[in-house]
């Protein structure tokens, strides 16, 4: 690849997804793009961003910011903010809101780690929280990853990163050499492809957003559009939470942290009065 | 510091863990069967138990239902790392009284994570 292939392929990220992506990083850039060019049939990486120069093909450019977007995940990644939501957020707004639904949403979804490890939480908890209706939302903006979310089709090394052995017993059956959730926890989460720095005002409402790790890899432009999003997608009581690491100070005022909780967050009133 | 006891008769394997955990801040020791764990046990109890479950003279199951009827045997935490990786064989072994349980093959992650799982890293 050439230093103007991996310039393109990083104003790529950048225009249609707010991504950071350092032009520089020749082999991360190449690493994750060669996968893509067999997919697509062309010979070389370099052939691939040669025809979409020609060609401007917009889904080919989508696959290029998906393999570049994807990063790492894990069951009850970082545990902190599960054990949060498991001993104070749910049981909060269990309480605040009856028999009204509870919406979560875990933005930037990934393989589906995360709303699965919330959905499972849910689960174990509906005799301390009886009559309290929740719902879950997952959104990525990756097709495939998506798509292998709600396979929920694990291999041994990815059930083995964060996810506790009860659990696994629990909720797992294995099916040949890979591990699959139960289908009474896949049919908790609700899936759409979202770009978080799009236009969110048809996304709906929710009371609890995760958005982890993605704030961080974005470019300094759409970090502030990004929280001004989340923070309209969530209920005025409702709380986001964000990756270890990723702060709001400095970045936007549509949202504060709450106090001894660290990553979670909550909506600015002030910014909301002025909005 | 916290001890752990690496149960396994591969001599590779023990070596590979050791050096995990020696780098996550155990003290190890090593037994190449049950038997010879158990003795480590009534001469010392360790923190942390790794085992294996396929081994001569005393297999791990063997060995976890003779340590939780120990004296103090109810203490250490104990983490199979083994092979064996259907649910009957996991439902077994925490039925026998293991903490947790590791798929083989594992990697420094996959030790780390469980050790922070059973709160010992």
């Amino acid at each position: 690849m050439t230093p103007e292939d991996r310039e393109l392929a990083a104003q790529i990220c950048a225009s249609r997804a707010g991504l950071l992506i350092d032009p520089e990083k020749a082999y991360f850039i190449e690493s994750r793009l060669a996968p893509v060019a067999r997919r697509e049939g062309f010979g070389s990486v370099d052939d691939m961003l040669g025809d979409l120069r020609l060609k401007r093909d917009d889904r080919l450019a989508w696959s290029i910011v998906e393999a570049l977007a994807a990063g790492e995940t894990a069951f009850y990644r970082d545990r902190r903010p599960f054990a949060l939501f498991e001993t104070e957020i749910l049981p909060t707004l269990a309480r605040l809101r009856g028999n009204e639904p509870i919406r979560i949403w875990s933005a930037a979804c990934g393989s589906g780690q995360e709303i699965y490890s919330l959905a499972m939480t849910v689960e174990d908890m509906r005799g301390q929280i009886p009559g309290a209706k929740v719902e879950l939302f997952a959104s990525d903006l990756s097709e495939r990853a998506l798509e292998k979310a709600q396979s929920g089709l694990y291999t041994q090394f990815e059930i083995q990163r964060g996810l506790p052995i009860r659990h696994l017993v629990n909720h797992f059956e294995k099916a040949d050499e890979m591990w699959v959730l139960s289908p009474r926890i896949r049919q908790m989460v609700r899936w759409r492809r979202i770009n978080l720095i799009a236009d969110l005002s048809t996304a709906g409402r929710f009371d609890v957003i995760f958005c982890r790790y993605v704030l961080g890899g974005l470019t300094p432009q759409m970090k502030p559009r990004l929280l001004e999003n989340l923070a309209r997608a969530l209920s005025p009581d409702g709380f986001l939470v964000l990756g270890e690491g990723e702060g709001v100070t400095g970045v936007s005022d549509a949202f504060q942290a709450v106090t001894g909780r660290p990553g979670v967050y909550a909506r600015n009133p002030a910014y909301r009065a002025a909005a | 510091m916290k001890t752990c006891l690496v149960v396994d008769d591969s001599k590779v394997i023990r070596k590979v863990a050791r050096r995990i955990l020696e780098d996550l801040g155990f003290e190890i020791a090593e037994a190449s069967d049950g038997m010879e764990a158990l003795a480590w046990c009534r001469a010392a109890m360790p923190d942390a138990v790794l085992l294996d479950w396929n081994m001569p003279v005393m297999n791990g199951i063997e060995f976890l239902r003779h340590l939780r009827r120990e004296p103090g045997g109810d203490k250490p935490t104990v983490v199979f790392c083994t092979v064996e990786n259907d649910l009957d064989h996991i439902r077994e072994a925490l039925a026998a009284g293991a903490n947790e349980y590791i798929m083989k093959p594992f990697d420094g992650d996959i030790i780390a994570s469980k050790l922070v799982e059973v709160g010992l890293a």
